[in-house]
């Protein structure tokens, strides 16, 4: 039960930390529906075990190490919850309690089969929130298809700091990996300038799940946070502001 | 000074006609430059896609007759809007003599990526590196010379806005047209070179005998342009074959979609050579800096949006106010109109009492407050604000099918309906440009401002007319949810690029204001004394009151509106200052309270404000959108405003 409890206090932090804001423990103890005493307790095994920075009465963050599980998990349950309601049309009602039910017995082929079977959703189709990306080496998920109807077993290690664009912290830069969405929408990114390999530095989130200001470039553009958490970005650490 | 040269140079007989496209990404200052160069008021400001038809003008220098469009401004010719099919067509097809490609100094790198799809395009053009002035601020110093044979194309610097450079510019343009110098070749990547070359040769042996040149043909194949694999289909079977194979290959060895390798690679060039000509030194924390941070910090971000709209209506208020007070005064005593001659010379009655009462009401009751109205929406327009207010209102404008975006035609909707829906174009699905349209229908434009301000602000209190407002802002977010399930078709994203800030220019927003202002004078002023006019005949000949008659289950029984109402309404329909002026003339004097009790006002101007826009509204909607869709938005505001009307009627006549 260790190992269950540990995914899925990492899951409520990275699910109610917004850009790295500190998520107090009244919220995780709600969300998760736990005293706040075995909060404040686990929390201090997390931050030993270098999974979260926790800051008694402040509050805590995921650390890179605890943001790479929470978002493999978060990754897992969405990535089930589709197939549960799509493939198997169980009722809306239970799909999440299902889901967080096998979310910790999934192996990661396991899920890199789903994804493929689901034809790479962006979003849960339960509840339309954006499927955290894989983080194989591909620059598009058709790519990933076809190598491996090619029968190609071995697709390579993954990248262990892949964050989407929306996910970077103020002030944090990064170099865009790949970009997923339509035709359209990727045009207009890469003709505004953020083509792979690009460096890429976010200056602010505005509030409300709006849009985030990025620089690229030389020049600034604001984009949707829909748009923003569909660019992969390999993160390089915090610049000094 | 540049119709001035037209005959310093008398040897030069050659006169000639010459055409010069401006073309270039958004918000780089074309229009500010097109302006410059002929003499027009094209509207310009500080946030991208101002320019949404092309215009033209005309232009003297040294003996040649000069024909300037301007282009809306893009960041590419892919087919994916309107406006880049557009310019690309004009470009490649109708083929002007020169093409001035106007650039932002300050972001070099990002701008040359269309200038290389220009140079692509092999048109005469020069490269005219606006807001030098922005880029030394950024501490950016830019190698004229090294930027000219990187790209082999003449470049200029220029400030616009204070005219610098301009003679410059089009000098070497008209060099550029007379000469027509051959562009210099600019190499991609090898594997893709090698792939370009292939299908040109293709291209060229196959023939296709399209207007365009042969190496762009090949690019945008690559790309899977669809509008030029289309036109290609139809001539050869072979080209299509070739480019399928060929794309594959380099998808094969990239593993990236053509399209996107197409795009890195020329942004490879782009940055390569914008990192040889330029010289980026250390900067501090600039004023505009300390701008940024306010207005999209996540409190007091909302606070300087808020206050942009609100300060925009409560300086009108407040100095129209004034103003008016000033003018109603130095018009001394005179009556607007003298009722007993109505009866007595029913002639000279239309005369005086209409056009004299058409006049004196826009004198007092328009022009003060129509002036510094414009006069700060051209400041906050020309400031670079609209973007963030923009970015901090996006998540708000998706709960109504929007993005932020949509907010900055609606503000300028306040301004004029017809420019703002003009404006919608900026939007980038159909949808999305009629839920913005929809929108505007309702948000107060200027003329109901005034009635607004002059019936209810000025006869029942200010705090009663900006209630109306908050009141016209539920409705809009609440008609905007409706139309959102309504229309169908999903939500795009925001991608916008945000202007920097700049200290408005006295010259610009002068201009600006005057422009507006003019057009209110010349073209609205003579349609208020005819209107005025019109109502005392109609009045004269006692055909008021069966129009009244006709109306009054709706004007009296449903909304509790004196009779005379129902004319006026539909006077308002021209212009919805008529509802106004048209009182003015019916009551004998510029004293609303003769003839309306306060509840009576704040209905009147209620449902003045929402019952349907005027008539040139309604032109500019059909125009855009059809007639089909600009009937149903009509009606629905119609339906809207005698419904809320009636309620507060009943509502408030439970307090008065």
């Amino acid at each position: 039960m260790e190992q269950k409890s540990t995914q899925d206090y990492l899951k409520a932090v990275y699910n109610l930390s917004r850009n790295g804001d500190l998520v107090s423990n009244t919220a995780i103890s709600q969300k998760l529906d736990v005293a706040p005493a075995s909060v404040t307790e686990k929390l201090k095994k997390l931050s030993e075990e270098g999974y979260v920075k926790y800051s008694p009465y402040h509050g805590s963050t995921l650390t890179e190490k605890g943001q790479i599980e929470a978002k493999r998990v978060t990754r897992k349950h969405r990535l089930l919850e589709t197939f549960l309601s799509d493939v198997l049309h169980i009722g809306k009602d239970k799909v999440h309690s299902e889901a967080c039910q096998m979310e910790h017995a999934l192996s990661d082929e396991a899920e890199e089969s789903l994804c493929r079977m689901l034809k790479h959703p962006d979003t849960c189709s339960d509840d339309g929130k954006t499927i955290p990306a894989c983080d194989l080496p591909f620059s598009t998920c058709e790519d990933c298809m076809k190598l491996h109807s090619q029968g190609l077993e071995e697709v390579g290690k993954r990248k262990e700091n892949l964050v989407a664009l929306s996910e970077l912290k103020d002030r944090q830069s990064g170099k865009i990996q790949f970009i997923r969405g339509g035709h359209t929408v990727l045009q207009r990114l890469l003709d505004m300038g953020l083509t792979p390999g690009t460096k890429i530095t976010l200056i602010k989130a505005a509030p409300f799940e709006g849009p985030i200001e990025v620089s690229v470039r030389g020049s600034k553009l604001a984009i949707g946070r829909g748009i923003a958490s569909k660019v992969f970005v390999e993160s390089t650490p915090k610049e000094k502001a | 000074m540049l119709s001035s040269q037209k005959n310093k140079n008398p040897s030069e007989k050659n006169s000639k006609h010459l055409t010069f496209a401006l073309a270039g990404n958004a918000n780089v200052g074309k229009s500010v430059i097109f302006n410059n160069l002929t003499g027009s008021n094209q509207i310009i400001g500080n946030w991208p896609g101002k320019t949404v038809d092309r215009a033209e003008g005309t232009l003297s220098f040294e003996g040649n007759e000069i024909t300037v469009i301007d282009l809306p401004g893009i960041y590419s010719f892919s087919t994916f809007s309107m406006e880049e099919m557009v310019s690309r067509d004009y470009i490649a097809l109708e083929k002007p003599d020169a093409v001035i490609n106007v650039v932002d100094a300050s972001v070099l790198e990002r701008n040359l990526f269309f200038t290389l799809q220009l140079i692509e395009m092999q048109t005469p053009m020069v490269l005219c590196l606006n807001q030098i002035d922005v880029a030394k601020s950024k501490g950016m110093i830019i190698d004229k010379d090294k930027l000219q044979e990187a790209l082999g194309i003449p470049v200029v610097f220029a400030t616009a806005t204070r005219g610098e450079g301009i003679y410059d510019l089009v000098k070497e343009a008209v060099k550029v047209a007379t000469h027509k110098p051959k562009g210099k070749h600019l190499k991609y990547g090898k594997e893709l070179e090698e792939k370009i070359q292939q299908l040109k040769q293709v291209i060229e042996k196959e023939n296709l005998g399209l207007q365009y040149p042969s190496r762009w043909l090949a690019i945008k194949l690559l790309e899977g342009d669809s509008e030029i694999t289309k036109l290609a289909a139809q001539k050869s079977k072979m080209v299509i074959e070739q480019t399928r194979l060929l794309a594959a290959d380099l998808q094969n060895s990239c593993q990236e979609p053509c399209f996107s390798i197409i795009a890195s690679e020329r942004y490879a060039l782009a940055s390569q050579i914008a990192a040889s000509a330029l010289q980026q030194s250390e900067i501090w924390t600039t004023f505009s800096d300390k701008l940024e941070w306010l207005t999209t910090h996540r409190v007091l971000g909302y606070v300087t949006s808020i206050g942009v709209i609100a300060g925009l209506l409560l300086w009108t208020f407040f100095v129209g106010n004034a103003l008016s007070g000033v003018i109603s005064g130095l018009l001394g005593q005179i009556q607007p109109v003298d009722p007993a001659l109505s009866t007595d010379q029913p002639l000279l009655a239309i005369i005086v009492n209409g056009v004299w009462g058409g006049l004196n009401a826009g004198l007092t009751l328009i022009v003060p407050f129509v002036i510094p109205f414009y006069l700060l929406l051209a400041v906050i327009e020309d400031s670079g604000i609209l973007t963030r207010v923009a970015f901090m209102m996006d998540s708000a404008m998706h709960k109504i099918g929007l993005h932020g975006k949509a907010l900055i035609p609606i503000i300028l909707g306040y301004g004029c309906s017809v420019p703002a829906i003009q404006a919608c174009k900026i939007m980038e699905t159909r949808r999305e440009q009629l839920l913005a349209a929809f929108a505007i229908t309702f948000a107060p434009c200027s003329a109901r401002t005034l009635v607004l301000f002059g019936m209810v602000g000025l006869f029942v209190g200010i705090h009663w007319a900006l209630l109306l407002y908050v009141v016209d802002v539920v409705i809009i977010f609440a008609l905007g949810k409706i139309a959102m399930k309504v229309v169908p078709g999903k939500s795009t994203g925001l991608i916008m690029e945000m202007s920097s800030f700049r200290m408005p220019s006295a010259k610009v927003v002068l201009k600006q204001t005057w422009a507006r202002t003019k057009s209110i004078i010349y073209i609205v002023f003579p349609i208020y004394m005819v209107g005025s006019a019109l109502i005392q005949a109609l009045y004269v000949l006692n055909v008021l009151t069966p129009i009244s008659d006709a109306l009054s289950p709706l004007t009296v029984m449903w909304l509790g509106l004196p009779a005379a109402a129902g004319v006026l309404l539909i006077l308002g329909t021209i212009r919805k200052e008529f509802v106004i002026v048209g009182a003015v003339a019916l009551l004998g004097t510029s004293n609303l309270l003769v003839g309306f009790s306060p509840v009576q006002l704040i209905v009147m101007a209620l449902v003045a404000m929402l019952y349907i826009p005027c008539i040139s509204t309604i032109a500019i909607m059909g125009k855009q959108f059809g007639w089909k869709a600009t009937s149903v938005i009509t009606a629905a505001n119609i339906a809207v405003a005698l419904l809320v009307g009636g309620l507060a009627f009943r509502l408030l006549s439970l307090f008065a």
